[in-house]
């Protein structure tokens, strides 16, 4: 278990440095002037032009060479240092991106693990009933095949401006200051519900494919024919075939990890909902660079760290790695 | 009777296309998509930001898909953008899985310290989220194109194709054929290219197939966060515009929805072909 562990964690303790790298190099070494772009942006008369470039070259900290660049990069990253916002100026980037989080994760957790465990249930329900199969299938491609943010559009649209059953932007109405009262929490609620759904559905799609198809290849291996020839009840057989298509599935939620995030991305973009995506989509049209810088490297911890505690739940309920019979 | 053999199995194949449904499902639907994007933009009657119509107008016999709130064709927007996302798809998909390969069978093939090492590079560009990786790059490039679009698409979308690939290789490098190959002193490219690759054929079409979809919505999404090309349309810059000036407010469902029907319809065309070829390439699948 302790290799198996210690592997995962070195494969991680490198991703996170290659991340860090990207984000530094990115800015230095692409084509094109960031801190020209930024100032054009401002667009103010020539000599407080001179100044910010002074400022941006400073704060960017470009006036050291290259080597002491990265070093400083990443000393002021332990430091909880990722600079200042151009969008939200004066707002340093990390408070920004602290506020935003609670609400990515409000609306991730639950889409995740509601839609991972009635994907896999209603999947594996799916291939012992023909007619609910034949349903699955299509609307399950379907709905994997539908771009994030098409879906809630959709949804927007319909219930929200059609039907008029749920607003359909921001985290809560903006008469209302937060504040800890039932009302409030409703509010808040009746907000979350729309961006939950569109990625709750969309996940659930690719869950119940995947679990229909692991049941059906389960149940064909030697082990469920030899139960099958014991005379074995097919209740018992099915959840023996269950419980060893959760593996690949639990691999399966590591492995989509990147392409949630990029859902809820887009997702948020759709309600305006002031997650990390709402906050990309004003950094781009803001070009706040630093805010996008900070924005990626909090998506790749958040990553990082869910894809760690994958890795423990597989131990959990995979006890071959514990036992170090499988490496990887 | 050698003559006769590739022939066989070709009909053989041609016959259980024909019989699959979902097959024939996708692939028409792809068709239609691929003919309309290659004829669609000779149709159109208005450029596509040319401000041609009455603003925010619903479907008409003028503006099959109505008006954008400036005035501009839906219709005119739709074809071209199914022509550029279409693109992304199909050279994106291409350089997404020809890295792959190439990663795949080298570290299959020859394993050792290269094989180790290529495989501690794919587990760590797998981790990282694509999307973000595309977002900061594609921020800081002042000039986009669908070209730079695609390319950045393919080198961020090989890593599971390489692990896949690398898993076949695995199995067919200790086969006997590769064995006789290798003591017939055939160099280690050729026998890759002659003899493995080959037989992984079907399963290297799934994965184009994949990496096909994958980068359509990659792009769409990229599109719609305001990263998409700098000139030109796609249908997820279409969405992009829509949203940020308020069709979902409006009202304005023929400016919102059929450019993500469009991409919804064509990556569900080609998950619906993939599962209908391994179905063929693979016959314990065969519904009978």
């Amino acid at each position: 278990m302790g290799r198996y562990l210690g592997r995962k964690l070195l494969i991680y303790a490198l991703t996170f440095f290659l991340a860090v790298t990207i984000d530094w190099m990115i800015p230095r070494f692409m084509p094109g002037d960031p801190v020209s772009l930024m100032i054009a942006r401002i667009g103010t008369r020539p000599e407080a032009a001179e100044v910010l470039r002074g400022y941006f070259i400073q704060a960017f900290g470009l006036d050291v060479p290259l080597w002491q660049q990265y070093l400083n990069f990443w000393k002021a990253l332990f430091q909880g240092d990722l600079g200042v916002s151009i969008w939200l100026y004066p707002q340093p980037v990390i408070k920004i991106i602290q506020r935003a989080i609670p609400y990515d994760l409000f609306i991730l957790l639950p889409a995740i693990l509601l839609s991972w465990f009635a994907g896999n249930h209603v999947g594996a329900l799916a291939a012992r009933a023909r007619w609910l199969d034949n349903t699955l299938l299509p609307v399950g491609y379907l709905l994997t095949a539908t771009p994030y943010m098409w879906l809630a559009i959709l949804l927007a649209w319909s219930l929200g401006n059609v039907a008029g059953v749920f607003p359909i932007a921001g985290a809560y109405s903006f008469a209302i200051r937060p504040h800890l009262s039932l009302r409030f929490i409703l509010d808040l609620l009746h907000h979350w519900f729309l961006p939950f759904l569109s990625l709750f559905l969309v996940m659930f799609g690719g869950w119940a494919i995947g679990m229909r198809n692991m049941i059906i290849y389960e149940m064909e291996s030697d082990y469920s024919r030899y139960l099958e020839a014991l005379g074995t009840p097919q209740k018992l057989i099915r959840k023996y075939a269950f419980r060893n298509a959760m593996l690949p599935q639990i691999t399966g939620l590591a492995l989509q990890l990147g392409g949630i995030v990029a859902g809820a991305v887009a997702t948020e973009v759709v309600f305006a909902y002031p997650g990390i995506g709402y906050i990309i989509l004003n950094a781009v049209q803001n070009q706040d660079y630093f805010l996008l810088q900070g924005c990626f490297l909090f998506i790749i911890i958040g990553v990082l760290l869910a894809n760690f505690l994958i890795d423990i739940v597989y131990v959990i309920v995979d006890p071959r790695t514990r036992l170090g019979m499988t490496g990887e | 009777m050698e003559q006769e053999q590739p022939k066989k199995v070709r009909s053989e194949f041609i016959f259980f296309a024909w019989r699959n449904t979902k097959l024939r499902i996708g692939v028409s639907i792809l068709l239609v998509f691929i003919v309309f994007a290659v004829v669609g933009p000779f149709l159109v009657k208005y450029d596509p930001y040319e401000y041609s119509g009455p603003m925010g107008a619903p479907p008409s016999r003028e503006h099959w898909f109505g008006t954008t709130i400036f005035g501009q064709d839906v219709f005119s927007q739709f074809a071209l953008g199914t022509r550029s996302t279409l693109t992304v798809g199909l050279l994106g998909g291409c350089i997404g899985t020809m890295v792959g390969i190439l990663v795949g069978l080298l570290g299959g093939y020859r394993g050792g310290m290269l094989d180790e090492f290529l495989n501690v590079i794919t587990n760590i560009i797998l981790i990282i989220p694509t999307l973000a990786v595309l977002i900061i790059i594609a921020a800081y490039l002042e000039v986009r194109g669908i070209l730079t679009q695609s390319l950045f698409i393919g080198l961020t979308a090989w890593p599971w194709a390489a692990r896949a690939i690398r898993a076949q290789t695995f199995s067919l490098r200790v086969r006997e054929f590769v064995d006789l190959a290798r003591i017939t002193g055939r160099s280690s490219l050729r026998i890759v290219l002659t003899e493995i690759a080959p037989n992984m054929m079907s399963y290297l079409l799934l994965v184009f197939i994949l990496q096909f979809g994958g980068a359509v919505l990659n792009a769409a999404t990229l599109d719609f966060i305001g990263l998409g090309p700098t000139k030109g349309v796609s249908l997820g810059l279409i969405m992009n515009n829509a949203v940020l000036w308020a069709a979902l407010q409006l009202g304005m469902w023929w400016w919102l929805l059929p450019p993500g029907a469009a991409i919804a319809a064509i990556v569900g065309a080609l998950y619906i072909t993939n599962v209908g070829l391994d179905e063929i390439f693979n016959p314990k699948l065969r519904e009978m």
